[in-house]
């Protein structure tokens, strides 16, 4: 059994690319039974994201060919898409799947969404059975893995858009923002971004202005907030715990003047100021107030280039965590796939054993129950004698050696003559799994 | 051994104290996960410790006197955990745990019963007085505590670094709400507190009372908590006024503290 993984990525491959290989989530689960009917597959998983198309599957023999069905199942030309396919072996797969899971192979490193569509995609192989042990260990580790970088670094712990950066310290200062208000003056994407943003958060009534007023209408109609005249903006920008400016203003329509006359009405309350106009709506003297807090664009830009330079802090501590689950697992599949011969091996050696037993009891006639013990103990030391030596290297095989674990267990098999017909081969695959657990 | 219990949450609180500054100089963060199961024990071991010193001393007021710094530590910690449940900070840590610890380890270290100065130490006006001026420090305490960390936390935005262990302070409307209810709360137990050793002094020392520095101390801290609690209700005084006038306040109280060993009328245990 081996893992083996194909893919595209938002680093390999253009969004031209991308687009021509997604594939709708109602019919993952059409291409995943697709990709079941390969030759040598026996289990496969198709995940798709706006980020990334990558095929999953667990083979029986290097033989499968993924490529294959790439290629028929979107009926492209392979030049088309070679260039900008990975391809993930063993080990490597473990990784790859570990990384992606965590978040670590993501276009913004520490997303929370990507977690979901794996388990997503997981949930509808399993149900249609394209996902079967061999993937489930797998797939259900790489959550696990997830989850224990998530709790034990902080990757996904600040915000790193303008948008979210200005929610978090709109609760530095407020708390909850339930009840809040919020003043948008001018209208701009990333101010109503922000006051989305905010509002998502709980922020209560929602004021708007600009110096159209029919714009500043339909900016109202946008947001279902009420219209404040542009020569009132003074009288009631202090009612607003939060104001968000983004005139095309000459010069600053703030100043601090009028922060001393807001904070004096509303008394000494804080007062949030988002800035995302240049030139500037807010002078930044304002700042100086005591409990008037002004960000402008590039406080905020730099707020959000520090979280990104603290997750990738983060994602490094996160690479040693998806290091050493790799390693783990990896060691825990590969001492899985020595047990079956190890289980058919005693079982043959017993075999032998009761044989051997039932005819010498023939020859000696009665036996007292010391020896009946005697023999019993004789031929269980012989046996466990000649099975150590074959039971040990192969663990030992298992754990150290990958590659040449294949071999070893060929080896053992046909030197113990332990390919039998198949159903008795079937009925040990039974005892294997229930041995497993 | 009278002091067993209280020597082992001095220990644990030394612990914690430990942990918290080594993580802090460290640059790390101080993990929850570490620091409240130690000041959890400690809390309980320094509970049982005042528990028994009120049953051996057979009377509640007696043990008030006699272990007054352990009392007054045990009451920040009470208020610690309070402020924990209701707002699930542990910022505050950084200035309780220090004073507990002082607290506790000079309590733990005195010896023998205490020999009472004054025959008025037995008198119950005594020990309400003492618990009810102890209520009002912990109130003050946490206010300027709560201011300090406001300041703190208030900088950080205006100077637009946020992140590092600031990062991880509560909203500056959590502190400034602690701050103001720790006021409010602490404020009549301070003033019924200050009435009862008022009504004590009047009683045995007749007017001289009004020229002893204790007194005059606790009257300016008492004048500035008042002033304090009403700037602060009437027009919202936060940030950096707020974190001057309650370290004045604060200051003040522990000046009144510390003239206990200076008043000729406030003495109650013979040094």
């Amino acid at each position: 059994m081996r893992y083996l993984l194909l893919g595209i990525n938002h680093k390999t491959a253009p969004v031209s690319v991308r687009e021509r290989l997604a594939i709708p989530e109602s019919r993952l689960p059409e291409a995943m039974r697709r990709l079941c009917e390969q030759p040598g597959v026996e289990e496969g998983l198709v995940l798709s994201t706006c980020n990334r198309v990558e095929v999953l599957a667990a083979v029986e023999s290097d033989s499968a060919d993924l490529r294959t069905f790439l290629q028929d199942y979107f009926a492209i030309a392979p030049e088309e898409f070679a260039s900008h396919l990975y391809e993930f072996r063993e080990h490597e797969v473990v990784r790859h799947l570990f990384r992606v899971a965590s978040s670590l192979d993501s276009m913004v490193v520490g997303e929370p969404q990507i977690l979901g569509q794996v388990k997503e995609a997981y949930a509808s192989g399993r149900s249609i059975g394209a996902v079967g042990g061999h993937l489930d260990a797998l797939l259900t580790r790489s959550f696990a893995v997830a989850k224990r970088v998530r709790t034990e670094t902080r990757i996904g712990s600040s915000s790193v858009s303008i948008a979210s950066v200005a929610v978090e310290l709109a609760k530095k200062i407020f708390g909850s923002l339930e009840g809040k208000s919020v003043f948008l003056v001018g209208a701009g994407k990333m101010s109503e971004l922000a006051a989305r943003h905010l509002m998502a958060q709980g922020a209560g009534s929602i004021f708007v202005s600009n110096r159209t007023y029919e714009r500043a209408e339909k900016l109202a109609q946008r947001f279902s907030a009420r219209v404040i005249r542009f020569d009132d903006l003074h009288e009631k920008a202090g009612e607003a715990d939060i104001v968000i400016t983004s005139t095309g203003a000459p010069h600053a329509i703030f100043r601090k003047e009028h922060g001393k006359q807001f904070l004096q009405r509303r008394k000494n309350s804080p007062m949030f100021f988002i800035d995302i106009a240049v030139p500037r709506d807010v002078a930044p003297e304002m700042n100086e107030l005591d409990g008037i807090f002004v960000y402008d664009i590039d406080d905020l830009q730099s707020v959000v280039t520090s979280h990104v330079a603290d997750r990738q802090r983060e994602a490094r501590c996160a690479e040693e965590i998806v290091e050493a689950e790799v390693i783990r697992f990896t060691e825990r599949i590969r001492t899985r796939e020595v047990v079956p011969t190890i289980i058919s091996l005693q079982e043959q050696l017993e075999t032998i054993r009761q044989a051997e037993i039932d005819k010498v009891r023939g020859r000696l006639g009665e036996l007292t129950p010391e020896q009946e013990m005697a023999i019993e103990a004789l031929s269980k030391g012989i046996v466990n004698k000649v099975l150590h030596a074959p039971i040990s290297t192969l663990k030992s095989v298992a754990k150290a050696k990958a590659r040449e674990t294949t071999t070893v267990i060929e080896l053992v098999r046909r030197m113990f003559n332990l390919d039998r017909p198949k159903e008795d081969a079937d009925k040990e695959q039974e005892k294997t799994t229930e041995v497993e657990r | 051994m009278p002091h067993l219990w209280l020597r082992v949450a001095v220990l644990f609180y030394g612990c914690a104290l430990l942990y918290a500054l080594g993580a802090l100089l460290g640059r790390k963060t101080v993990a929850r996960g570490v620091i409240l199961p130690i000041v959890g024990t400690a809390g309980v071991f320094h509970l049982v410790s005042v528990l028994e010193t009120v049953l051996a001393a057979d009377h509640f007021g007696v043990a008030v006197t006699y272990q007054y710094q352990s009392i007054l530590a045990l009451l920040l910690m009470i208020v610690f955990f309070i402020v924990l449940w209701r707002y699930r900070t542990t910022s505050h840590g950084i200035f309780v745990f220090p004073v507990v610890f002082l607290l506790t380890m000079t309590a733990a270290m005195e010896h023998g019963a205490p020999e009472l100065f004054s025959p008025l130490l037995r008198s119950s006006w005594t020990y309400s007085h003492i618990v009810l001026i102890f209520l009002g420090y912990a109130g003050l305490f946490f206010a300027f505590a709560s201011s300090l960390l406001y300041l703190v936390q208030e900088r950080s935005l205006k100077s637009k670094s946020v992140g590092g262990w600031i990062g991880l302070l509560p909203p500056l409307a959590v502190m400034d709400d602690i701050g103001l209810r720790s006021l409010i709360l602490g404020f009549p137990f301070m003033t019924l507190g200050l009435i009862a050793g008022s009504v004590l002094a009047q009683e045995s020392y007749g007017a001289v009372y009004f020229r002893d520095p204790k007194i005059v101390l606790s009257l300016l801290m008492w004048l500035v908590y008042m002033f304090l609690l009403f700037m602060r209700w009437m027009s919202g005084w936060r940030g950096r006024r707020a974190a001057v006038l309650s370290s004045v306040a604060f200051l003040s109280a522990t000046l009144a503290w510390a003239a206990n060993y200076v008043s000729a009328v406030h003495r109650f245990v013979e040094r």
